[in-house]
């Protein structure tokens, strides 16, 4: 369990107050200017070294991310933009760094901007985050009459103006080319990469795209160490993490924990346990819907970690945990996930914008049992027509829930289409 | 209430103090890119008629970007939050996305359909209330939940959500966030580490 000294989001609640003189009192922007005048590559090679991946969900290495920004030029600016369009079901991590912890990101935007040559980075936050985005940018308005932001911060001659962008509802705004296709005033539809963002990004400018959560947690990397944010957790997956669990326990929590916690430590130390006990679980969604589910047989001593996950085929993803109990319907719970990738598919590849119809369709006659035997090789061969054929990723999440849903509860599918057969009348 | 169809060719434009909001918006971005400033300039226009957007406000805003009307239609139609019809003056969006569901989201669904006696996409005839069944609203820790305009109602019960559509109702103030004692916010309960 994350010792208390360790932990990063010391006001994750707001339990302490809000505004800049808490976050003052807190540690927050202490040796802000020495940390600037330390330099770009100083703060590249921390962050590589601390072995941050970005907490978005795919975990790709930050440093490495954000060493593919060219250097600065006369004749484009470098940008950075945060996505804060948290819309991944089951994930709620980012809203509170947003309402109780906005000067640690806003600390983390100056660092990673100094990083990565940027003078403009703007916060895509989700539209449905209205209270949220007030208060960021009340955070942000007082920085700027703080002198934290704008012209020549703490004289240390670096510029930075950040500016607060809401989205209008749709969750493919979270993928990053569809983002900045929303920043600039179109449709949030994924580009074709190459060019990756990093070359031609916002307006064709060098862009990194970062999660709030990976840019909130640079100023304790800077701040305590590399070594100490890398000596948490287990190699290749160091440092601490916020985890949203939701579902079936008794205090559903946000809470920021060591990475490759125990699930079964995180859900009983902080949520008071599974409705009903440990063994009244059934299955967990480790991280956002997009993760495949996790039956209870494989969920004893589960680290939580990228590579953990990844070896029971699953993944941490958001790191969002919807925790489900043995009462519950998983066909249904999986469908509601079908519907939610049916709705959000931006239609523009075919199949995506058709397979997401059809895996609803199938997985809605499933539920009732009203399905043949084959519809479930059907459905298999939908999900896998998806898979790997899209732009992004949307596809990818889509077909992923379904399938694992059929690899460890097939026998449970069939035994609820042979039980509808008997009661549908002979014809 | 206004027309009850998009042609609503009635001529719009921003109010004066809604220009100086179109100056700060635009503000943000670079002079010569203008487009980026759509989905702020369409909530605005959201705001001052009243929950909706009608097309003369997307043609204004066309023109206030200089782009064609088309880019600017495909925009508010592509994006779940702008709303191309009327809506009632409390527009209420209930998630029953995976986390809100295991925690008792369809009751709550059925029971504001039951007590404001509208079906899914429908608006009360007194105009007070519309009711939409909507995809996750990222305050999973504390489901159930509703969203009503601007603000999250959440960890509702059947008594917490009759008492705000009353009070709604009868045009009071309901306090956000959350409607149980428990906590403030998304912490654990009595965890050890607080």
């Amino acid at each position: 369990m994350l010792n208390k000294k360790d932990r990063i989001f010391n006001n994750l609640y707001g339990l302490k107050g809000n505004g800049l003189k808490t976050a003052f009192a807190l540690g927050d922007w202490s040796e802000a200017k020495d940390i600037i005048v330390k330099g770009k590559d100083w703060i590249l090679k921390q962050v590589k070294d601390s072995g941050l991946r970005g907490r978005g969900g795919a975990g790709f290495p930050s440093g490495l991310k954000w060493s593919f920004m060219p250097p600065k030029s006369e004749y484009k600016p470098n940008y950075l933009i945060v996505n804060a369009d948290e819309s991944e079901p089951g994930t709620c991590k980012d809203r509170e760094i947003i309402r109780n912890e906005p000067f640690k990101l806003l600390e983390g935007i100056l660092y990673a901007s100094v990083a990565m040559d940027v003078h403009t980075a703007y916060i895509y936050i989700r539209g449905e985050f209205y209270n949220e985005y007030l208060n960021l940018q009340r955070a942000i308005d007082e920085c700027y009459s703080n002198k934290l932001l704008g012209r020549n911060i703490l004289k240390s001659g670096h510029d930075l103006d950040i500016y607060v962008h809401r989205g209008a509802g749709a969750y493919i705004c979270g993928e990053e080319s569809a983002l900045i296709e929303s920043l600039e005033g179109k449709k949030g539809q994924p580009r074709l990469k190459p060019p990756f963002p990093a070359n031609v990004g916002l307006y064709g400018c060098p862009t990194t795209v970062s999660n709030v959560e990976t840019i909130a947690v640079v100023p304790a990397i800077l701040k305590r160490g590399a070594s100490w944010f890398a000596g948490l957790g287990n190699e290749n997956n160091t440092g601490t993490k916020l985890f949203c669990i939701s579902g079936h326990v008794n205090n559903p929590c946000t809470v920021e924990e060591e990475m490759g916690v125990d699930l079964k430590e995180l859900i009983e130390k902080h949520c008071g346990g599974v409705l009903g006990g440990w063994k009244n679980l059934k299955a967990v969604v480790p991280g956002g819907s997009s993760t495949p589910l996790v039956p209870a047989s494989l969920c004893d001593n589960l680290a939580m970690d990228f590579d953990s996950l990844k070896a029971v085929k699953s993944g941490l993803g958001t790191a969002a945990v919807i925790v489900m109990d043995k009462t519950t319907d998983l066909i249904e719970a999986i469908t509601r996930f079908s519907r939610f990738y049916n709705h959000e598919s931006c239609g523009q590849c075919t199949p995506c914008r058709e397979g997401t119809g059809w895996i609803l369709k199938i997985m809605r006659k499933l539920c009732k049992g009203a399905a043949d035997f084959e519809d479930i090789d059907k459905l298999e061969d939908i999900c896998s027509q998806v898979e790997n054929h899209t732009i992004c990723a949307l596809g990818d999440a889509a077909a992923w829930p379904v399938q694992a849903l059929i690899r460890h509860y097939r026998k449970d599918i069939e035994k609820r289409i042979s039980v509808s057969n008997l009661k549908r009348p002979a014809e | 209430m206004k027309s009850n169809n998009n042609n609503n060719l009635e001529k719009f434009e921003f109010t004066k103090k809604n220009l100086e909001e179109v100056d700060k918006i635009f503000a943000k971005y670079p002079d010569e890119q203008k487009a980026s400033a759509v989905m702020p300039l369409l909530d605005l226009a959201m705001r001052q008629i009243g929950g909706w957007i009608t097309e003369s406000a997307m043609r204004y805003i066309s023109t206030l970007i200089n782009v064609p009307y088309i880019r600017v239609y495909e925009v508010a139609s592509f994006y779940s939050m702008f709303n191309l019809k009327p809506i009632g003056k409390n527009f209420i969006q209930i998630c029953t996305t995976t986390s809100c569901w295991l925690r008792g989201s369809d009751d709550i669904l059925k029971l504001c359909k039951k007590h404001l006696n509208v079906e899914n996409n429908q608006t009360t005839k007194d105009g007070l209330f519309t009711l939409k069944e909507v995809e996750c609203l990222g305050a999973c820790v504390n489901a159930p939940m509703i969203q009503i305009n601007d603000n999250y109602y959440e960890e509702l019960n059947k008594d917490s959500l009759l008492n705000i559509l009353n009070k709604l109702r009868e045009g009071k103030e309901v306090s956000i966030g959350l409607q149980t004692k428990k906590r403030k916010g998304a912490e654990p309960i009595d965890s050890v580490n607080n």
